[in-house]
């Protein structure tokens, strides 16, 4: 862990404890999860309980705080996705990977979230892995949308 | 750019943009919103660059990236100016042709024109598309032609003129008075009359007030404020200001999701570039009003859009609603007087100011004035965002602007208002949206979005997952909606699943009285409304399930079966290879048959059995027919 790093993150909220959710939305962003270390570093310098930094990080969906996998899928389950079928897609892409919506795989390969919204409806059901979208999904075309990770 | 220091300078300033720009020169236009992006905007822009530069263009022709258009059933969108033309669903392998055939020498592509489907009419320009032709685009009319990190472009357009009429020539009374005359109600959900919220935050005691401005979008299916935020940052910037100076607050914030990285972007770099030119900070053209803007990433959770909860998020702390018998327009943020309003109103205000609040009540209703921006999303033919004067009937919304269901598909109901709002029938397809309208018919305007659903959407399923969606955004913090919720979607689950009981329903009913009379907050006050009003309109739907353990939409997996007709099956082994588990058998010119044991219901075999054939079926409420597992082996013949 790269308490420079860490430390600079921090440094840019003035050490201000109202910042706190920003603070570790920039450190989730750093490092794709919440270490315990940061969190610990986070409460020294805010000078905020590491019962409240918990609370927050267990709150929002924005937090993990276990490591995620290499691929981040995001399968959108919005409502104009779910009446075209979102769930049936879930689940195939669920069958596939092995794992439920809110894991990560053994070998750190794919974590698997289901969002609200991903707001580009005239594209659903879309499929999000890494940033790039993927749409009009349907379960017959999941396996080889995820053939393309490594 | 240095500096604005007064109005004169701001008039000065303007005219020396509109006079540096030539209204005849080539500008191509190119929708880039989210919804575009995802559609491969950012590869189009690449791609013109590049190509202007092969061709010899650059420098002549300018590429401006702007916001959302609004037709994302179409994007990427581009319009070639001065002319006009408009060229839908652009993919970069078509830019060469476009700037050496149309930009070069005025000649249109056929293939990236609208074609109107009754008349197969090509259609040229953006606002004859009949999608564009039947709204009222007065707050998202904009987006399409301004860069949103240009201010330039915004000041080109009138931009700040409110403000500087405010700042110089109104008393923040009489700004009260006007938005109060207007009638204008908040957009992002109950429809409270802002002019009257911002009295009460005007007379409330104390110093320090705050105004904020509410783009916690989180309704699924939703995304006109990330449009606007992404599209015009300054209108909503422009709308804030004013209201800060209405109420006497010089510090304001900016709660927007983390989920809409575009917006944050913009909407900081508006901010940015307004302190640069003296539109905000100290001294704001020179009026000796101060103002400042925060930008706070809101982490992801739907209650945190409440707007107590959104104030407690902003302190920093957990975003969960606090019990409001004093309103937040008294005692808010920390204590403070602190006025919230939802995106789209702040962007009403400028143009209410600007054109006054009689010409803003030319729009609408008797209680509802103005226009309302709709995420026309689902089973619909134009998906998209819409904007149309209150008292627009559904029927308007949906059919001529929207196109109707696609794939011949009958309409079932519109879904209005996100998680809090509920589905309304075909019979009310000519009611008038308004606030008022939508409440009485058992649903709520909401945030503005409208979601289609066709003859396969079963309404107990939707209200299962609104339920569901609920329960995980429920905080938690008072009994009724965090137990009363939860066992609410425990019933419907069961009644999905073909083990629901007669009583579930009387159940449900009373679960949902208690969560409306008895939650803390909006969220489980409204949790049940999905629920009552697929109740009122479909009850024939939960009953069907209930007692005859059959989904009349045949869309719940467990009261379904799929199978294969022996009659139309031609063995064509698309089913039989795609199928993941391995349910399907038959082989080459041996009629297909699934295997019920094996099968999971993922519905494979019936999205790709070609239409021609159709010969995969959905069925409920019946045994698999028996014929069809002995119909094995059997050779295709013809």
């Amino acid at each position: 862990m790269d308490r420079g790093k860490l430390d600079e993150i921090i440094g840019r909220y003035d050490g201000d404890a109202s910042s706190l959710i920003q603070v570790l939305l920039e450190i989730q962003r750093e490092y794709h999860w919440l270490p315990k270390e940061a969190l610990e570093r986070v409460s020294q310098r805010l000078d905020v309980p590491l019962s409240r930094i918990q609370h927050i990080a267990t709150f929002y969906k924005a937090f993990s705080l276990v490591p995620k996998g290499r691929h981040e899928i995001h399968v959108c389950m919005g409502t104009a996705c779910h009446v075209r079928g979102a769930q049936r897609v879930l689940e195939s892409v669920e069958n596939l990977t092995g794992i439920r919506a809110g894991e990560t795989d053994a070998d750190l390969k794919f974590s698997l979230e289901t969002v609200n919204c991903l707001g580009c409806c005239a594209l659903g059901p879309v499929v999000e892995i890494d940033g790039k979208t993927y749409g009009a999904m349907a379960p017959s075309k999941t396996s080889e949308v995820l053939n393309q990770y490594e | 750019m240095p500096r604005i220091n007064s109005p004169a300078e701001l008039e000065e300033l303007r005219k020396e943009i509109l006079s540096r720009r030539d209204p005849h020169r080539r500008c191509i236009s190119l929708c880039s919103g989210s919804a575009c992006h995802a559609a491969r905007s950012r590869e189009v822009a690449g791609a013109i660059q590049e190509e202007l530069k092969k061709q010899g263009l650059e420098g002549d022709v300018e590429l401006r990236r702007t916001g959302c258009h609004g037709f994302c059933e179409r994007g990427p969108i581009i319009v070639i100016h001065p002319e006009g033309i408009c060229y839908l669903k652009v993919q970069p392998e078509d830019v060469p042709e476009i700037i050496s055939e149309t930009v070069k020498q005025n000649k249109l592509l056929e293939r990236l024109l609208y074609e109107d489907p009754a008349t197969g009419q090509k259609i040229v320009h953006e606002s004859d598309i009949p999608f564009y032709k039947n709204q009222q685009r007065i707050v998202l009319g904009s987006n399409g032609s301004i860069d949103p990190k240009s201010l330039e472009d915004y000041l080109a357009i009138g931009g700040y003129s409110a403000l500087a009429k405010v700042l110089f020539h109104m008393s923040p009374e009489q700004v009260v008075e006007e938005i109060k005359r207007s009638n204008l109600r908040g957009r992002g959900g109950g429809g409270f009359p802002t002019g009257r919220k911002w009295e009460e935050s005007r007379r409330a005691a104390g110093d320090t007030k705050y105004v904020i401005v509410n783009a916690d979008e989180g309704d699924p299916g939703a995304y006109m404020d990330r449009s606007l935020l992404e599209g015009n940052p300054h209108s909503v910037l422009e709308g804030l200001i004013i209201g800060g100076y209405a109420v006497g607050a010089h510090q304001g914030f900016v709660y927007v999701r983390q989920e809409y990285p575009l917006a944050v972007e913009n909407v900081g770099y508006a901010i940015e570039t307004a302190m640069e030119k003296g539109l905000l900070g100290k001294n704001i053209l020179g009026s000796g009003f101060d103002f400042e803007v925060k930008v706070h990433r809101g982490a992801g959770a739907f209650v945190s859009g409440e707007s107590s909860a959104l104030m407690t998020a902003l302190e920093g702390k957990v975003g969960e609603p606090r019990p409001k018998y004093i309103h937040t327009a008294i005692k808010g943020v920390w204590d403070r007087p602190s006025v919230l309003n939802n995106v789209e109103t702040w962007a009403n205000v400028p143009l209410i100011i600007n054109r006054g609040a009689d010409w803003f009540c030319e729009f609408g209703t008797d209680t509802s004035k103005g226009t309302k921006i709709f995420s026309l999303v689902g089973k619909i033919t134009n998906t998209g965002l819409v904007e149309v004067p209150m008292g627009t009937t559904l029927r308007q919304i949906i059919y001529n602007i929207g196109g109707g269901i696609p794939g011949g598909k009958g309409f079932k109901a519109v879904q209005t208002g996100g998680p809090s709002g509920g589905c309304l029938p075909e019979s009310l397809l000519d009611m008038q949206v308004g606030f008022d309208e939508l409440s009485q018919a058992g649903s709520m305007m909401g945030s503005g979005g409208m979601i289609v659903m066709d003859e396969d959407t079963c309404m107990v399923d939707v209200a299962r997952y609104f339920l569901e969606f609920l329960t995980d955004e429920s905080c938690g913090k008072c009994v009724p909606c965090r137990e009363g919720v939860r066992q609410m979607l425990k019933a419907l689950t069961r009644i999905t699943r073909g083990e629901g009981k007669e009583e579930d329903l009387q159940l449900l009913e009373e679960l949902a009285e208690v969560a409306k009379e008895a939650s803390l907050c909006a969220l489980g006050k409204t949790a049940p409304n999905p629920f009552l009003s697929t109740l009122q309109y479909f009850r024939e739907e939960y009953e069907a399930h209930v007692r005859e353990k059959r989904c009349p939409a045949l869309s719940c997996k467990n009261l379904i079966s799929y199978y294969i007709d022996p009659e139309k099956c031609k063995a064509c082994m698309n089913c039989l290879r795609k199928c993941p588990a391995g349910a399907v058998s038959g082989g080459k010119k041996v009629v297909h048959v699934i295997d019920q044991q094996k099968c999971t219901k993922c519905g494979t075999c019936f999205d790709v059995c070609p239409p021609r054939f159709g010969a995969v079926k959905k069925i409920s409420g019946q045994p698999v027919p028996v014929g069809v597992q002995q119909g094995a082996g059997a050779e295709v013949t013809g």
